[in-house]
């Protein structure tokens, strides 16, 4: 019955012009700078790497889950300094030379070599010491480091292997794709990878493509406008603006999937050698007043004007999407200018013919920048900037170009308010370190601290290190979600929208089923079929 | 008086005093946002409808309007008095003054001027308020666009310096501050209005361009910059052409500014 149904299947398919081949085409947002998938750090060389690197384990995008993949099986060491990987045997890499754990031990030398500084290797980084690969079998291979590293398994997702014995190694790959043809500024051609691994549950080879053509174009009206003219057929993460305008037309082809893993914040400068007045920085260094402005913000007003109902009031650091490490028991600051008002008379604010002042008299005035060209920002500055009128505030929106707001938040620290996005492409709460650590250059309230100034920063810095060497899950994610419960109390962010994940797939795409992690609509690339030109069109 | 003369003025005419009478034509605020009606078509409530953010288009497109057209002739005067002081004083004089105020002006042309804005708004102070920040904005604009004037400016002094005019009243026993005051001003005078109405429609454009990148007046202040930057995501004319009323202002007052200044030039 199985049988006669996926023969009915497959004949409906072709009579409507499937093709299992052809090539699929979509845009890549700029110039991949890097093929050498260990020195990836830009979004079009992470797609590049996506679609040709092949993986021991592959952190579904869809269930957020580890699934094995060039590793049947794996297991970590207690101390969580040691994994040992089950490798699969009979797979080649697309020029024919067979892969083994020799493969996966020079990817780990090479990844972790000093001289190469690759930003895949970063992330191992753990303590000073080598990293030992011990190959224990042709299909066998033990790795270890000099200090246990959180979340180790998950972040071989990232690290593509290359060929240890072939004759060209760049060009050598595991993945369902291969480099065929890339003109500079114009197009990148992947072809299929003959000898990829992977089968259905037909037993026919995967993936189903046979080519993906990667345009090189940076202006989004056009790729939008592409798309619409048929000329390509899918558009990663588009803006609330051009999703709807596409929806006005053709609702069938766009997908919201809810709220990402991308967030929106803003923040007060508490740096101590700032050059802001000092009643200014008592302000910013008071916990009632940060959560008085949070509390006079409405973010379901953000969510729904700014972008249009495509975001969602954001709660904390960690966005609902990320279905394990999101602390459920937080709650979003309820949007109440009186209660904001109580909070502030807690520190001697009062109302004053309709002008906050402090308990010394001065008015609560601030400016807040942004980067200048980002609507999205300007426009929830000045939502914002009304929101806080109603409790007395008056904020100044300023917009400055990129360069001249990275000078002022992170050298002369010469700012008040600032407002930004954080795009997190990791679930796992390690690749936020950079953030939390109240030494860290990213702690951007108060960056560098010498030693932490609070208490509360000093119980997050102990709290992020403590999830850092556990390896167990669960006593990590206790850690983590006492410092989303910090970070909630005492607001140095004020977290704002997660921006949903939008995307649009064209009809002629079949098996797509976009997802809020990147890359949302060709995650399960291998399995995507496509129409036939004529069908397209 | 050519007709397209006259209807240029008309129209300068109707845009100013819509614009100077904003309080009584504009129906609301241009802040306040009614945020149950973002990017709402036009209506008896918003005649022009709302942007973005649910702000009536009407109101601030009259004091955007107000606001360019008001502060792009002061930038105008600013840069025409600065033009006169380098260039025509350096013309007069000649000799070592006018190779001096010549290669200034060439350094200051020689300078990627939008990108300059943009350095100088970037030193500026945060916290200052919206009207200040206007006021700044076109300050900047007037105190950076001196140098095309200058050279003209210069170039006309020199004429006068030389000419018999001035050798006949040096005869007469004119001479100094009475002398530039009495016969150089009065002669250049063409040359200052001319330049003075060709630089306000460049202050106004570059004030759009300021405002397109986001660098212009801050918000919530409106000016034609902020209004034009609505245009970004406009796919088609027929898309919401309401959208289209500040773009169709700037070109009417470029335009009439332009047929002016052309027939003062045939006058002069």
């Amino acid at each position: 019955m199985i049988r006669r149904v996926s023969c009915l299947s497959v004949t409906i398919l072709v009579l409507l012009g499937f093709a299992p081949g052809s090539e699929l085409r979509f845009c890549l947002r700029n110039e991949p700078r890097t093929f050498n998938p260990l020195l990836v750090e830009d979004d079009a060389s992470e797609t590049v790497r996506y679609l040709t690197g092949g993986v021991l384990v592959r952190s579904n995008r869809q269930t957020q889950k580890l699934e094995p993949e060039l590793a049947v099986s794996w297991k970590l060491s207690k101390d969580g300094r040691q994994i040992t990987f089950q490798l699969r045997n009979g797979v080649s890499f697309s020029d024919g030379t067979p892969f083994s754990a020799d493969d996966v031990d020079y990817t780990i030398k090479q990844m972790m070599d000093p001289a190469l500084h690759s930003p895949t290797g970063d992330a191992f980084r753990s303590g000073t010491g080598t990293v030992n690969a011990q190959v224990l079998a042709p299909d066998r291979i033990t790795i270890t480091f000099p200090a246990p590293v959180a979340g180790l398994d998950q972040l071989f997702d990232q690290v593509a292997i290359l060929s240890a014995h072939s004759s060209n190694k760049e060009k050598a790959v595991l993945g369902p794709f291969m480099v065929a043809d890339y003109k500079p500024g114009s197009s990148l051609v992947l072809n299929r990878n003959p000898n990829y691994w992977k089968t259905d549950g037909q037993g026919h080879k995967l993936p189903y493509l046979n080519a993906i053509r990667l345009d090189i174009q940076p202006n989004r009206d056009i790729e939008v406008l592409r798309f619409k003219r048929g000329e390509l057929d899918l558009i990663n993460s588009l803006d609330s603006e051009y999703f709807d305008r596409l929806a006005s037309t053709s609702a069938n082809l766009v997908h919201d999937a809810g709220p990402s893993l991308d967030s929106e914040q803003m923040w007060f400068n508490q740096v101590a050698k700032a050059p802001i007045p000092d009643y200014k920085r008592k302000w910013f260094r008071s916990t009632n007043f940060r959560r008085a402005v949070s509390m006079a913000i409405n973010r379901e007003d953000l969510s729904r004007v700014v972008f249009n109902g495509h975001a969602r009031p954001a709660i904390g650091p960690i966005s609902t999407a990320n279905k394990f490490w999101f602390n459920q028991a937080l709650k979003t600051d309820a949007y109440s200018p009186d209660a904001a008002l109580a909070k502030l008379q807690l520190d001697g604010f009062h109302l004053q013919n309709g002008t906050l002042r402090d308990a010394v008299g001065n008015a609560v005035e601030f400016s807040i920048i942004t980067n200048a060209g980002n609507k999205y920002r300007e426009r929830m500055a000045v939502l914002i900037q009304q929101d806080l009128q109603k409790i007395g505030v008056k904020i100044n929106v300023v917009t400055l170009d990129f360069p001249s707001l990275i000078e002022r938040i992170s050298q002369s620290f010469n700012y008040e308010a600032a407002m930004l996005g954080l795009t997190n492409v990791d679930l796992d709460p390690n690749g936020q370190m950079n953030v939390w650590l109240s030494s860290s250059e990213n702690h951007q309230w108060n960056p560098q601290e010498k030693f932490p100034e609070t208490a509360w920063e000093a119980e997050i810095d102990k709290l992020m290190r403590e999830q850092a060497s556990a390896s167990d899950p669960k006593k990590r994610k206790k850690a983590f979600d006492r410092v989303q419960q910090i970070v909630a109390e005492q607001a140095p962010f004020i977290y704002l929208v997660n921006r949903n994940a939008l995307s649009a797939v064209s009809i002629s795409v079949s098996g797509a089923t976009p997802v809020i992690l990147r890359p949302q609509t060709y995650w399960n690339i291998e399995r995507l079929t496509i129409t036939t030109e004529t069908a397209r069109r | 008086m050519s007709f397209i003369r006259k209807l240029a003025c008309a129209i300068l005419v109707v845009v100013i005093v819509a614009a100077l009478g904003a309080n009584w034509f504009a129906r609301a605020d241009y802040a306040t946002q009614f945020r149950e009606a973002p990017n709402a078509p036009p209506s008896r409530a918003h005649l022009l409808g709302t942007d973005d953010i649910g702000r009536d288009r009407l109101s601030r497109t009259l004091y955007g309007t107000r606001i360019s057209l008001l502060l792009a002739p002061t930038a105008a005067l600013l840069s025409t008095l600065m033009a006169a002081l380098i260039g025509g004083v350096a013309g007069y004089l000649g000799g070592i003054w006018e190779r001096l105020a010549m290669a200034l002006t060439d350094l200051f042309l020689s300078l990627p001027w939008l990108f300059l804005l943009i350095t100088v708004r970037a030193l500026l102070p945060l916290n200052v308020s919206p009207f200040v920040s206007v006021v700044v904005t076109f300050l900047m604009l007037g105190l950076l666009g001196w140098a095309a004037s200058a050279r003209v400016l210069c170039a006309g002094a020199r004429s006068l310096r030389n000419s018999g005019l001035l050798l006949q009243a040096r005869a007469l026993g004119l001479h100094g501050i009475r002398l530039f005051a009495v016969h150089v001003v009065p002669n250049l005078r063409p040359i200052l209005l001319a330049q003075f109405w060709v630089s306000i429609p460049v202050f106004i454009l570059s004030e759009a361009n300021l405002g397109i990148l986001g660098l212009g007046v801050a918000e919530p202040m409106p000016s034609w910059g902020s209004l034009l930057k609505e245009l970004e995501g406009l796919t088609s004319l027929g898309d919401q052409p309401w959208r289209l009323v500040p773009l169709v202002l700037l070109i009417l007052v470029v335009t009439s500014f332009q047929v002016i200044l052309s027939s003062e030039e045939v006058t002069a």
